[in-house]
């Protein structure tokens, strides 16, 4: 069994006891323990099953490599599914639940499908796309959904309760990975004087050293790591983050770091997670190593775990993974967890070592402490179902037939170590596999590229592949001052530290264990834990054609688990390379991509989130239509109200009566959302000729021409009125979407193609609220409200404007109209908005005045046959397209799009032009986006469409359903009846008419 | 993500401060214009693997339009200009020459 032991735990407070829940027990651990620590100490082995086949899995690693120990913890808004064991610091009231079995963890009913493993083989998923339909629908996919899966996501009511932060930060070196390589690399740096910053993922900064007994300067080396750690926090210039992990290395310096600031303390105050933005001149990687698993059958039973692990459960939380612990190896690392279990009073039956020779300083000080080691041996099979019970031994040369067995309740298993090298290559620093060591580790001469085309990232220490502690320490001592000396820093720095360990012999390249591991053994060896592949798998893929490592990847799932492949990766590629008969370098590795290791999606989002999320733009009269039933709708990053509902109304029956009461009596308007440009200066005319398809430059001062702006293809791009204010300024309005968008045409034009023209633009959307008062009783409001203004019909007429005072405010009234009424659009100074809303609400009591929205505004424009731009246009229509040739001017040498709309395309007969659409029944309104069919299909069976529904409604006034479509030939076939494809498979049958469906004289509004 | 200088403002720029706005010194051919060249100016574009002349917009920031000369391949960024120009300054094309020997130079 697994417990705590009497003595020893460098990392827990055995004064301080934790009470934790373990789905719904009740178990002790200690601070300082992680949950994987605290649950071993309990005997908690079994914390999971398997993504496909629903096997027992335990504990395997120590850190985030971690592919089993998955768990969901906490609850409703605190919930949060797949979370590691092993990077989950134990707290008092830590709730933690395993997943992915049913109906309990340790009876599950979905471990049949171990039976049916023969089933399941690599590309499983691509072998059942190809089967036929209903096999897919009715019989994979139910069964899969239900068996497949980590933890369920959390529900959808339930809010996150916590909150997130980003944080920017700029350095000159930044250092990841605070084991005894980063902080020399950090100190070096920091004496030499520049700006660093240091990020380690765990609470305590040191790394594996002090677990693996290295000497720093003839002493331990926790003293050097405290001194160290102490010197660099009196360092003005360098910066430590605990808890605080590297997660992915971009372009130019750029760099992720993700630190978890309460999760260890849930009750402290202030964000969850804090994402960190960094910046930095020289990024220098000391992220250590990871262990790799040796594959040989039976290597997923709960109590196989890796060696390095299995000595930090002992050495960190003084906690035994289990009475008798057979190690196996092919390197001298693994010996260190033989003595370090053997000295805390385990038992260590055996060591198997699958080299021929081992006499090296470790493998002897082990037989000197009486372990039997076995060289030149295997693990044939591991025999246990939810705990190991013992272990067959066999030959390493030979398939595995066994010769002895050997009783135990855990295995401590070693393959080698494989630099971490993930944040070397997120932005394309390239390996090297070195065959002596059995490992990829970085090129020096393929690294990273910075802005400067120097490389940005140094790999140091373990990470660069120096496994020996001298000389890991040594190289980062060394890359630490480089990485200050590049970024333009060259204080002295002090002599580095000399760290020792004991020597290690040659370690042994081990793919298969044993060597000629038989088919039916590598049915039962796994590579990759998390996604269930296994040996077999790999084997097969190569044996179908899979032969790219990607590919292969893909197939059999390997590596694309939450864990990445950071232990399963190296020995997937290798048992490939072995089938494909090539070497290591040759099949290569997958695409290393950030993060690192799965960061939370709340620190993705950081502060952007609820109405954070995307700020809204508030017109003035904002509050004022919150508090008088608008209904809102998006509109750009603004909101509009659709209609404004009076209680017991509906929404149809609100917008049915804003139009009636604007066609007879007067509406209020609140049009502030339009955007407004200012174009000015000398050549203002000129410019505003080349941006509009019609002539700008001859409008009178006093007056406003209706524009429309194409982009250089041709398609209509903005529609609005332009005002010209005096002889070098023109007012430009946009739609309420488009303001930013056509600023930055305007801009764009006038920086980067016109730059030696005398024009200024100004976006002054947000400077006015714009009022509108529309319909007949219009003018009798305005003059009501009191002005200085005269604002008949002479002397103010269509399409003019005017400066004065309306209500004793700064006022410009426009004469324009997008309802075919007599209607003023009045600007006013923003923050004055509201005072002259009031009094025009105040003013048109007597007429009824009531305010209307969006949805009155489109049916009444519809009524006219105004066009809109994203409903008549779509990005492929032109003006011609929609009968706008009298605003297309014909004097003009160019304007933008011109040359565009004289290709073949734009000049064919047979475009979608725009028409009028009565349907045959007054009631009926036509689909919006309907199309419309000739009764004709293609050969491959689908309807022939000759247009298409643009806009349609059911429109009040003319008490009838109205439409506006592009249809083939349209405007050449006014009063043909066509026909409009339902969902359903019916028809609706409608008269081709004039767009404008109202007052065509324009008598309304001529006023 | 990019770091580019803006010479308007002299900013060293992160990308989400930019917009980017595709090839620099491409000619306009307006109305009138042949078909062939008109079909250039819209859509011919080089695509070049390599040294690359491209325009950027400092949008969030002074929102000036500037040319970046940039290595497509390996990011490295030769130098920032003012879009207000027909072609690469002559100092930014010497050292880029110098950097990329193989470089066939400019061409419009």
């Amino acid at each position: 069994m697994s417990t705590r032991l009497q003595n020893g735990g460098r990392l827990i407070d055995r004064a301080e006891q934790v009470e934790f829940n373990w789905n719904g027990k009740r178990l002790l651990g200690f601070k300082g323990d992680t949950l994987a620590s605290a649950l071993l100490a309990n005997d908690q082995v079994l914390v999971g099953r398997s993504f496909k086949y629903h096997r027992p899995r335990g504990i395997v690693a120590a850190g985030p490599e971690e592919p089993n120990a998955l768990v969901a913890l906490g609850e409703g808004g605190n919930y949060e599914p797949n979370a590691r064991a092993t990077t989950t610091e134990l707290f008092d009231g830590l709730s933690a639940k395993s997943q992915n079995h049913w109906p309990t963890l340790e009876f599950d009913v979905g471990a049949v499908n171990k039976m049916m493993s023969p089933f399941f083989p690599a590309g499983f998923y691509y072998k059942t796309f190809i089967a036929p339909r209903f096999a897919w629908k009715h019989v994979f996919e139910p069964i899969i959904r239900k068996a497949a899966g980590l933890g369920p996501a959390p529900h959808a009511e339930d809010r996150d309760e916590d909150t997130y932060e980003y944080y920017y930060a700029h350095c000159d070196v930044l250092v990841v990975g605070g084991g005894i390589a980063g902080l020399a690399a950090a100190l070096a740096a920091g004496q030499a004087g520049a700006k660093v910053l240091l990020l380690e993922q765990y609470a305590d900064l040191g790394g594996r050293a002090p677990v693996d007994g290295v000497e720093i300067d003839g002493k331990p080396a926790q003293k050097w790591i405290d001194t160290t750690v102490k010197v660099l926090k009196k360092l003005p210039n360098v910066r430590v983050r605990t808890r605080t992990m590297g997660a992915g290395v971009y372009d130019h310096g750029y760099a992720l770091g993700y630190e978890r600031l309460t999760d260890h303390a849930p009750k402290v105050a202030g964000p969850r997670h804090r994402l960190w933005r960094i910046r930095a001149k020289r990024i220098v990687t000391t992220t250590g190593a990871i262990e790799r698993p040796l594959s040989f059958a039976g290597n997923d039973i709960p109590g196989v775990m890796l060696a390095g692990s299995v000595r930090d459960y002992t050495v960190n939380f003084g906690t035994s993974v289990g009475d008798r612990v057979v190690v196996a190896t092919n390197n001298d690392d693994a010996y260190r967890t033989a003595i370090a279990l053997k000295e805390a009073g385990l038992d260590v039956p055996a060591v198997i070592d699958a080299r021929v020779v081992a006499d090296g300083e470790l493998p002897n000080k082990a037989r000197a402490m009486g372990i039997r080691v076995e060289t030149g041996r295997a693990i044939s099979t591991v025999y246990g179902g939810k705990r190991v019970t013992s272990v067959g031994i066999c030959s390493q040369a030979g398939e595995g037939t066994k010769t002895d067995e050997i009783a135990c309740d855990a295995v401590a298993m070693s393959g080698g170590w494989s630099p971490v090298v993930h944040l070397w290559s997120h932005c394309g620093g390239k390996l090297n596999w070195d065959f002596d060591m059995a490992m990829f580790r970085p090129d020096p001469a393929r690294p990273p590229l910075g802005d400067d085309g120097d490389g940005f990232v140094l790999a140091a220490g373990t990470a660069n592949g120096h496994l020996d502690a001298g000389a890991a320490l040594a190289d980062a001592f060394e890359c630490g001052a480089r990485a200050a000396s590049e970024a333009g820093f060259k204080g002295k720095v002090a002599g580095a530290a000399i760290a020792a360990s004991e020597s290690e012999a040659p370690i042994l390249a081990v793919w298969s264990m044993p060597q000629g591991q038989s088919k039916k053994l590598q049915m039962k060896t796994w590579l990759d834990y998390q996604n269930d592949v296994k040996v077999s798998d790999v084997r097969l893929a190569a044996q179908e054609g899979y032969e790219s490592v990607e590919h292969t990847k893909r197939y059999t799932t390997l590596g694309m688990a939450t864990d990445q492949g950071k232990l399963s990766n190296i020995n997937g590629l290798a048992v490939l390379a072995d089938s494909l008969n090539a070497d290591i370098p040759q099949v290569g590795t997958t695409t290393f991509r950030p993060p690192y290791h799965p960061i939370s999606m709340g620190a993705i989002g950081g502060e952007a989130s609820r109405h954070l999320f995307k700020p809204m733009r508030r017109s003035p009269i904002h509050e004022w239509t919150d508090a008088n039933g608008g209904f809102w709708e998006p509109v750009g990053d603004w909101r509009r109200p659709y209609c404004y509902q009076k209680d017991g109304e509906s929404v149809t029956e609100a917008v049915h009566r804003e139009i009636n009461q604007t066609r007879d009596s007067v509406s209020i308007l609140d049009a502030s959302t339009l955007g407004k440009i200012i174009v000015k200066g000398p050549d203002a005319g000129k410019f505003l000729d080349m941006l509009y398809t019609n002539m700008m430059s001859s409008l009178k001062v006093g007056r406003c021409r209706y524009g429309l702006m194409c982009s250089e293809n041709g398609f209509l791009s903005d529609d609005g009125v332009v005002a010209r204010i005096d002889e070098e300024t023109f007012l430009c309005h946009t739609t309420s979407g488009g303001s930013d968008r056509i600023h930055a045409w305007m801009e764009e034009w006038l920086q980067t193609e016109w730059w030696d023209w005398k024009v200024y633009t100004a976006n002054v959307t947000e400077q006015y609220a714009q009022i509108g008062l529309v319909g007949p009783n219009a003018r009798k409001v305005l003059e009501k409200m009191g002005t200085n203004l005269d604002l008949s019909a002479e002397a103010l007429p269509f399409m003019a404007f005017v400066d004065g005072e309306i209500a004793g405010i700064k006022a410009r009234p426009y004469r324009i109209s997008f309802s075919g009424e007599l209607s003023y659009e009045v600007a006013v100074p923003a923050a004055q908005g509201q005072a002259f809303w009031d009094a025009a609400m105040e003013a048109g009591k007597e007429f009824g005045i009531s305010p209307y929205g969006t949805e009155a505004l489109h049916v009444m424009r519809a009524e006219k046959g105004f066009i809109m731009i994203g409903d008549e246009t779509d990005g492929t229509v032109i003006p011609q397209d929609l009968n706008l040739h009298w605003a297309i001017s014909k004097k003009k040498e160019d304007f933008l799009g011109k040359r565009a709309q004289t290709r073949i395309d734009m000049v064919r007969e047979d475009r979608w032009r725009l028409v009028g659409l009565e349907t045959e029944e007054p009631d009926v309104v036509i689909p919006d986006g309907a199309y419309a069919i000739d009764g004709t299909t293609r050969p491959n069976g689908v309807k022939n469409m000759i247009g298409r529904i643009t806009s349609t409604y059911y429109s009040p006034t003319l008490k009838r359903s109205i439409a506006m479509a592009l249809v083939e030939h349209g405007p050449e076939r006014m009063g043909e009846m066509i026909m409009f494809a339902r969902t359903d498979g019916t028809t609706i049958n409608a008269k081709i008419v004039d767009p404008v469906f109202l007052d065509k004289e324009g008598a309304r509004q001529n006023v | 993500m990019l770091l580019l200088t803006c010479p308007n403002c002299g900013i060293a720029a992160e990308e989400t401060e930019l917009g980017a706005g595709g090839e620099a010194h491409i000619t306009r051919y307006g109305a009138g214009s042949a078909d062939d060249d008109f079909e250039t100016y819209l859509f011919m574009r080089k695509n070049a693997r390599g040294v690359h002349f491209e325009r950027w917009r400092h949008s969030n920031g002074c929102g000036k339009w500037f040319h970046a000369a940039r290595c497509t391949m390996t990011l490295e960024v030769f130098g920032t200009y003012s879009a207000q120009t027909f072609e690469p300054p002559k100092d930014l094309i010497k050292k880029i020459k110098k950097k990329r020997p193989d470089w066939e130079g400019f061409v419009k």
